[in-house]
């Protein structure tokens, strides 16, 4: 199967429908929380609660022996929750910084549910087999009452960020402040860190432990990028994450041997990589083109200047002087002379240039820097 | 003075980080509209004493009321400005944006806001000279325009009460005769202004009243009486040499 015959089957079959349907609806939630993640400056957050999720899996089937995954999904949220709430407990009530409390929870976490998972998969019950896909996520093993799952976590999670959006907003910007007008500020934090983990609980069963952070965080950042709007860019990062989603399936239904979470991880990457580059305002590229074109015109600036400071020796500022008396000032080329004639700030005649009336006056305004209003 | 209804009355107000005493016992009333400047040495617990006023530090012990009650009963009185430094201005919002939000107190949760809360912001930013600024990004404003929309924003809320935790700091002698200009058209409006201050040359020219602060309070009065070389010896422990008197 190529991608063309993908995107034809995708209407079609049920199989592919529904790992399709289920991880747009999955990029775009994470991208749309993931947002508040990044903002908040908590892009760890979601790595720690992820790994945190791990032996709640494992310990959900020890006690239910089901592998129904809405089971499984729930153990994931009650230990993602604990440890959630165990790093802000660290960071609060120790001294311990929140980088050390993420790194602890993580690593504790994630260290007891590997413990399980091996001491399940010694376990005689054949039912235990691939619990461990938990750990890189399987798109293929999704149903639609995964997808239906998804989508209503979604829809509640969109409209408790409608409905609390001012309060969102002025949280992230400015919590103190928040705080003295009155809100309660614990309760908005723990929303959104609960809305935040229940996408993370989510994407464990298609992306899976380890790279489910990425995917919350890669649309955000690409989406930074290219807006100063919050609104826009939680819009943004969740159709990226949608596309990511869908075309990352899309990859990896029509190679052999290429599994889902990874693929859509990349895809996500690349988005955020071509961000970086060519976003206008914050991308790598344009902020080079910009400094080179600064630099060009600092130089030009400075060849005027030092023409003025010549004319102004003169009665007459359009007397004519040799080019070659702009041998000592050293950043001078053809081509910004040629520049400056353009302007029309001198004029060349063979070997001479004269300084024009309006160079004079560009030359002589050049330190006098007026308040610029949009 | 001595019938002048009290601002704020702060009685036997104690805070500690980690058994380390930041503000010690204290007691201080502010009377209704003076403008009132905080110094201290950097450590004195200039920024916790606001803090711990607005409700965002928990005492160990003592009450603060404003106009005679606790601060959640009146807390539509008193606006805030915050130490610029104190958020990421990175934040993919406006200018307008973040002066509106002055305006979220009186709305309450989830209510939008809307033209009305527009106009208001609107008109504060035009007190504070930003109106032409205000769909500019905010991480593309100077120090001195990001301190002005921040007090702008406090203005959007209509208080009695105005805490400012630094507003001159870092920002142009321009700036900084626009906003001190600001904050007596408030006092004239019989509003209450408490800042904390650093420059102890310009107490005098901007403030009527001071208070010294050093973990415990050593002095509170109108500056004309108390703003002299013994309590800034007993506040920054030298003897600091300030031209008091003009």
């Amino acid at each position: 199967m190529n991608i063309q015959e993908y995107f034809e089957l995708v209407w079609t079959d049920y199989t592919l429908r529904t790992i399709t349907l289920g991880t747009a609806v999955l990029g775009a939630i994470c991208g749309m929380l993931g947002s508040f993640a990044v903002l908040r400056k908590q892009s760890l957050l979601g790595d720690a609660i992820s790994h945190a999720a791990l032996p709640g899996i494992a310990l959900a089937f020890l006690i239910t022996g089901v592998k129904d995954s809405g089971v499984l999904l729930l153990g994931a949220l009650v230990s993602g929750l604990i440890g959630t709430f165990w790093i802000r407990g660290i960071t609060s009530k120790t001294h311990l910084k929140s980088d050390t409390a993420l790194g602890l929870i993580l690593s504790i976490f994630f260290g007891f549910g590997m413990l399980l998972l091996t001491f399940i998969q010694k376990q005689p019950n054949a039912n235990q087999a691939g619990l461990d896909k938990y750990l890189f996520g399987q798109a293929a093993t999704l149903v639609e009452s995964d997808v239906l799952l998804m989508i209503i976590v979604t829809g509640i999670s969109l409209l408790v960020m409608l409905l609390f959006w001012k309060e969102f907003k002025i949280l992230l910007f400015d919590a103190d402040y928040t705080k003295t007008l009155g809100f309660n500020t614990k309760f908005i934090d723990v929303l959104i860190t609960f809305l935040i983990v229940l996408a993370i609980v989510l994407g464990l069963q298609t992306v899976g432990v380890v790279l489910m952070s990425a995917i919350l965080l890669a649309p955000a950042a690409a989406a930074r990028q290219w807006t100063n709007n919050l609104s826009t860019m939680v819009l943004l990062a969740a159709l990226i994450g949608a596309f990511s989603g869908v075309f990352g399936t899309a990859i990896s239904a029509s190679q052999s041997n290429l599994s889902t979470g990874p693929v859509i991880v990349l895809v996500a990457g690349v988005f955020v990589l071509f961000s970086f580059i060519f976003s206008p305002k914050r991308g790598l590229l344009f902020r080079e083109i910009r400094f080179r074109k600064n630099r060009t015109d600092l130089k030009l600036m400075k060849t005027l200047q030092f023409m003025y400071d010549i004319a102004q020796d003169h009665e007459n500022i359009s007397h004519p002087h040799a080019i070659r008396i702009l041998n000592n000032f050293q950043g001078y080329t053809r081509g910004s002379l040629k520049k400056l004639e353009t302007e029309g700030w001198i004029s060349i005649n063979g070997q001479q240039w004269a300084m024009t009336a309006e160079g004079y006056k560009q030359a002589q305004e050049m330190y006098n820097q007026k308040a610029v209003n949009e | 003075m001595e019938n002048q209804k009290l601002a704020v009355q702060i009685d036997d107000l104690t805070v500690a980080y980690n058994y380390k005493p930041v503000l010690w016992d204290i007691d201080l009333s502010v009377p209704e509209g003076v403008l009132m400047a905080i110094v201290g040495p950097n450590g004195a617990g200039k920024s916790t004493l606001i803090k711990t006023i607005l409700g965002i530090i928990k005492p160990i012990a003592g009450s603060v009321s404003i106009y005679g009650k606790p601060y959640s009963k009146h807390r539509k009185l008193v606006a805030y400005v915050p130490q610029k430094g104190s958020v990421d201005w990175d934040f993919p919002t406006t200018a307008l944006d973040v002066v509106m939000m002055g305006t979220y107190g009186s709305l309450g949760w989830i209510k939008r806001p809307g033209q009305k809360e527009k106009k208001i912001a609107l008109e504060s930013m035009e007190k504070v000279g930003m109106l032409a600024y205000k769909n500019r990004q905010i991480s593309q404003l100077s120090g001195g325009q990001q301190q002005r929309v921040f007090l702008a924003r406090a203005l959007a809320q209509d208080a009695s009460i105005y805490f400012m935790d630094e507003p001159l700091q870092g920002v142009d002698a321009t700036t900084e005769i626009a906003i001190i200009n600001i904050l007596k058209e408030l006092r004239k409006a019989g509003k209450t202004v408490i800042v904390v201050h650093h420059d102890l040359q310009t107490v005098p020219e901007y403030f009527d009243w001071v208070t010294f602060l050093n973990v415990k309070k050593i002095a509170t009065g109108p500056v004309k009486e108390i703003f002299n070389d013994d309590n800034l010896t007993k506040t920054y422990g030298i003897n600091y040499k300030v031209a008091v008197n003009k």
